[in-house]
């Protein structure tokens, strides 16, 4: 079977700048895959390609065997691939319940629209007791959980998270980590991009390495965690 | 005391025609970030359009019978200007989505000159104004000394009305909420699934309707229409976008309530009379910028409440 996704050999630039050169792996069904990497190394730009807001000049991205690098942004997401940006991004300026029923946007199952929503309600009471306040107005903390919330919203077949855990206190980045082993454990297929390397690949089924724009290294989470040079490179070690 | 209270009424009722027309200003801008100084110029069309619609469509029989003729009227200016604006927003500005944003500004400031020297050459007779069709009760209401033309009151209502029912849609509905997503955040709607040419196209459609509909009150109000009204209330109605605060809903409409009173308060009680009634528009909304550069309802309410 192939997997459910599938990048191979993926350029992309800003203009003259090669942001992304050549980077290629898979996430097969179910699994949670980090895509990790120092600042600058192109993890952003890559999930910004996937879901389409930016187009590659090399390479091919398929998406249960299809390729969708043509698609426009707003057909990938009805296709099943939902995007968590990096920072958040919510839309400040309007509450909790609205910034849900967005990440809903492309489904008409209202009833099934609003089981979800209380599921998110659920995952995070804080955001279920405050659904009218407006989202610019949360902690980041808080913030995340309704950014993790909102993507959940599309039903997505692929989740991808670009720092859910950025600025967090080390007991919400655990909640959210506890949040993503839950979200596979219902079925949901997760890439996770991540600074906090350690606790991605801890709970990741496999990790790639990407370094100065490509793929360096790959293996199961726990065999790159053992690796000497993603330890001395990432983890902080030497 | 009298001549106030009269001059008020006028105010109110300039300033209803301004922020209908206004609308479609801070929303478009709301949006693409588009000045889109065409959309006076879609005001006059629709006016126009209406005319023609009343002058070679309207069966002779009906003609005397207002509550036949005006929502005829209303509904072809409001077709006419919104088919126009589809057609400029697909061929002027569409192309040009992701150039630098003096390309649209100048394409704009383009299709508009394209449009008066087009209605000018090929609509009969519009070298000079052209008397436009009473197709509304005439007379006024008498408050005291104080007269309220019937046509100018419909203009008002039409204006809240619709300006209500616009909020709401946007406030409540589903794609009143992606374009509101849309303006907040482009990129971010697009990764809820927002086509944004659709939430585009609706905004254009949007706000030519109610510039439309604009027109064709006007020409009913002021008994003749002529090519330029689109220019001289396009640059009201921008002046009211700008000082309500760009992108929002209700400062438009209140910013082209301020500039009718504006207007008509100097013209009456300034010094240079109505010849000089278009700078004191210009100072009040210079006075606005300095202490709110945003506007008075602009920025943290973009294309909201
Ligand atoms: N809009 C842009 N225009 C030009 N260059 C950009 C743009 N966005 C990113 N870059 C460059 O592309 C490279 C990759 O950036 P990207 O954001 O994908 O990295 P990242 O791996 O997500 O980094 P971080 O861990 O800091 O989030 C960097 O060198 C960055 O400076
Ligand atoms: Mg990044």
């Amino acid at each position: 079977m192939s997997p459910l996704l599938e990048v191979r050999n993926l350029s992309v630039a800003y203009g003259a700048i090669e942001a992304v050169r050549d980077v290629s792996f898979s996430v097969e069904e179910g699994q949670v895959v980090s895509l990790i990497g120092a600042n600058g190394a192109g993890k952003t730009t890559t999930l910004r390609t996937i879901s389409g807001l930016l187009r590659p000049t090399r390479g091919d991205i398929l998406f249960r065997g299809e390729p969708i690098h043509r698609k426009a942004a707003h057909e990938i997401l009805a296709s099943g691939i939902a995007h968590s940006p990096e920072g958040r991004r919510l839309f400040g300026r309007m509450t909790v319940e609205e910034n849900l029923q967005l990440g809903a946007y492309v489904r008409d199952d209202a009833a099934g629209i609003e089981a979800d929503m209380r599921r998110v309600y659920e995952l995070f009471p804080v955001l279920g007791e405050r659904r009218h306040n407006k989202a610019g107005l949360f902690s980041g903390g808080e913030q995340q959980m309704l950014a993790i919330g909102r993507a959940m919203m599309s039903k997505p077949k692929l989740l991808m998270l670009d720092e859910p855990s950025m600025g967090l206190s080390p007991i919400m980045t655990q909640r959210i980590f506890d949040t993503i082993k839950e979200l596979q454990s219902q079925g949901t297929t997760i890439l996770l991009v991540e600074q906090n390397a350690l606790a991605a690949l801890a709970l990741s089924d496999r990790g790639y390495v990407i370094d100065l724009g490509s793929t360096t290294l790959e293996g199961p989470g726990t065999d790159l965690l053992a690796d000497q040079r993603v330890r001395a490179a990432y983890l902080g070690e030497g | 005391m009298t001549t106030l209270l009269q001059q008020l009424v006028y105010g109110l009722i300039l300033g209803g025609t301004v922020g209908l027309i206004a609308l479609g200003y801070t929303m478009v801008y709301g949006i693409v970030q588009l000045i889109n100084f065409a959309h006076g110029e879609i005001f006059m069309v629709g006016a126009f359009g209406a005319l023609a619609t009343f002058t070679w469509v309207i069966p002779e029989g009906v003609k005397g019978t207002w509550y036949i003729t005006l929502p005829l009227m209303v509904i072809a200016g409001a077709v006419v200007s919104m088919v126009l604006a589809l057609i400029i927003e697909r061929l002027a500005y569409k192309p040009l989505r992701n150039a630098p944003r003096l390309a649209p500004l100048i394409t704009a400031l383009g299709v508009s000159v394209a449009l008066k020297e087009a209605v000018r050459l090929w609509y009969p007779g519009a070298t000079a104004p052209l008397p436009f069709p009473k197709a509304f009760l005439a007379g006024n209401i008498d408050i005291g000394p104080v007269v309220f033309p019937k046509t100018g009151l419909l203009l008002i209502v039409v204006t809240i009305v619709l300006t209500t029912l616009l909020q709401i849609y946007i406030n409540k509905s589903r794609m009143g909420r992606a374009m509101r997503a849309t303006a907040q955040d482009p990129d971010v709607a697009r990764l809820m699934g927002i086509n944004p040419d659709r939430t585009i196209v609706l905004t254009f459609a949007i706000g030519a309707v109610l510039a439309g509909v604009a027109g064709v009150l006007y020409g009913i109000h002021l008994t003749n229409i002529s090519i330029d009204i689109g220019f001289q209330n396009g640059i009201f109605a921008f002046t009211a976008a700008v000082l309500g605060g760009i992108g929002s809903i209700r400062g438009a409409v209140i910013g082209g309530f301020i500039i009718g009173l504006v207007k008509t308060i100097a013209g009456q009680y300034l010094p240079g009379g109505t010849q000089y009634d278009y700078v004191w528009i210009f100072v009040v909304l210079i006075a606005v910028l300095v202490f709110r550069p945003q506007g008075l309802f602009g920025e943290t309410e973009r294309v909201r409440a």
